[in-house]
């Protein structure tokens, strides 16, 4: 029983000693958002940053309203895509709000 | 904790405070998996000290690698420099092979004599292959009939057999079972081969003889095979007689495990797959040669404060792609900087897209979307992804042939540039 408790001391000591390696670095520890993490997936094909080097289109500078449009009109294929159609579908209106929102403000930010 | 750690920051001299040290992360190779890994924990999390170690001082990387033996790129095309991830985003690259890992240390032992602590490690290490499990193929046996399925001296190998083959000669490739490293490769292989041979060697042909009875995109690329390449191209699944079960290297023979004997002028063996061997040596890897994973994390259920990404995991649905490996990098470096700083785990959210080309202007893709189920496992999402339209202009394709190439150019420079 007393091994059983020094060992989830050592745990738990572990675990907020590691935690506080960046706790104290960083005051404002903070999530990271559901939307900066779909938007890191869309970087792999439009390029780091949404800012693409080849022939795959930016995303870095586009209204959220006209991202959340474009998106669902892949989504519904009332727009026509190569592969966006399939990509599109499987995001819900909320996802695709905020990403667009989160992608919208990448090019902002850059100016 | 916080107000602890202030108290500390006030009275202890740095040096004696360890716990006010940036958290050290290791990862190990330098792959799409590793690269981009290191990458993204310093771009989500700038105080971390980040040290990637791989063996080779640049990346050859296998996407582009068929290209090649098609005639559409270089092989200096497609080498990645380390160049921006140690300049632009401070990550110590460290050229150097691992040799062993002490996980209760949390030690990295190094080739060169050297350690390195870590208060996680990520693996990267990529795959290997079963030598032998097809009787005499080897290590040996791949300097005389290549697999070609890590790029470099292998790919210009292969290269160069192509090139050495008379017209209305042979090649055989042998593709093996799943589970292994980029299933739509060995039919994009064999489509980038054909469009060689079309220009330069129009009599040839290519025998195909699957461990499997289907493949990725099948019915794309008959169809296109049909179209590009007819009669250059035979497919025997496995089932049919396919399955090769010996080689003798020296005759370029293959022996099939109905018995049938196939002698090639080339022959390029994809041999059966399983996790590096780096893994295996430290604890990661299950019995069947493959490293499970939490799949939120990726941390190994096996070794704790160990991630294992890329190729060697076990990540679900998602396929052993450079695509599957840059998404898993960015949501492992987002649990590991939440796990430091105490948050919340972010949700995941992976995507994977495989272009192919066909020929150098047809080419076509697969798609997906996977997020983590109840059951702790990465599943597509139902009602998205999917392959090419089975009809489609010859536009669609081209759009899809250039596309490709912009996929290339970006996913290098997301893990890379």
């Amino acid at each position: 029983m007393a091994i059983k408790d020094k060992t989830r001391n050592g745990v738990a000591f572990a675990v907020i000693a590691l935690t506080g390696l960046l706790g104290a670095a960083a005051a404002q520890a903070q999530e990271i958002s559901r939307a900066q993490i779909i938007a890191t997936t869309c970087y792999t094909c439009h390029g780091p940053q949404g800012v693409s080097p080849g022939s795959i289109p930016s995303i870095n500078d586009i209204s959220a309203e006209r991202m959340v449009s474009t998106l669902q009109g892949f989504r519904s294929g009332m727009r026509a895509s190569t592969v966006m159609g399939r990509h599109a579908s499987g995001y819900t209106d909320e996802e695709i709000k905020e990403v667009a929102e989160y992608l919208g403000n990448l090019g902002k930010k850059g100016k | 904790m916080s107000a602890l750690g202030l108290t500390g920051c006030e009275t202890v001299p740095k040096s004696a405070a360890p716990a006010k040290a940036a958290p050290r992360v290791v990862v190990v190779g330098g792959g799409f998996g590793g690269a981009t890994c290191a990458k993204y924990l310093r771009i989500y999390e700038p105080t971390l000290k980040v040290t990637l170690i791989e063996q080779n001082a640049s990346y050859t990387t296998c996407p582009g690698s068929n290209w090649v033996l098609g005639g559409l790129r270089k092989m200096g095309d497609l080498v990645q420099s380390y160049d921006a991830l140690r300049g632009k985003y401070g990550v110590n690259v460290v050229t150097d092979r691992v040799t062993a890992i002490d996980p209760a240390k949390r030690i990295v032992m190094l080739a060169s004599g050297k350690t390195v602590e870590y208060d996680r490690l990520v693996m990267s290490p990529g795959i290997d292959f079963r030598w032998n499990a097809i009787e005499g193929y080897d290590e040996a046996a791949s300097e005389l009939i290549p697999h070609a399925w890590k790029a470099g001296p292998q790919t210009v190998l292969l290269q160069n057999q192509l090139q050495a083959m008379p017209d209305g000669g042979t090649v055989i490739m042998n593709p093996p079972p799943m589970p292994f490293r980029c299933p739509p490769g060995p039919p994009e292989r064999a489509s980038m081969i054909a469009n060689y041979l079309k220009a330069n060697k129009p009599k040839s042909k290519i025998l195909i003889l699957d461990s499997k009875d289907s493949f990725s995109k099948q019915g794309l690329f008959l169809s296109a095979w049909n179209e590009l390449y007819p009669g250059m191209i035979e497919w025997v699944p496995a089932n049919k007689g396919g399955k090769v079960v010996r080689v003798d290297p020296k005759t370029r023979t293959v022996f099939t495990e109905v018995g049938d004997e196939h002698k090639g002028d080339v022959v390029n063996i994809i041999a059966p797959q399983r996790a590096a061997a780096i893994a295996t040596a430290s604890g990661l890897a299950n019995d069947a040669g493959w490293c499970p994973v939490n799949q939120h994390t990726f941390e190994s259920t096996l070794v704790p404060n160990v991630h294992v990404i890329g190729d060697s995991a076990v990540a679900g649905a998602l396929p052993k792609s450079g695509h599957s490996a840059n998404n898993i990098a960015k949501m492992t470096a987002a649990a590991i900087v939440s796990l430091f700083r105490g948050v919340p785990l972010p949700t995941p959210s992976h995507v994977n897209t495989c272009y192919s080309l066909v020929g150098p202007e047809y080419g076509i893709s697969i798609a997906a979307v996977y997020r983590l189920g109840e059951d702790g496992v990465l599943a597509g999402v139902k009602g998205a992804g999917g392959v090419s339209p089975a009809t489609a202009s010859e536009l669609f394709r081209a759009q899809e042939a250039n596309f490709a190439q912009g996929w290339y150019a970006s996913i290098t420079a997301d893990s890379f540039g």
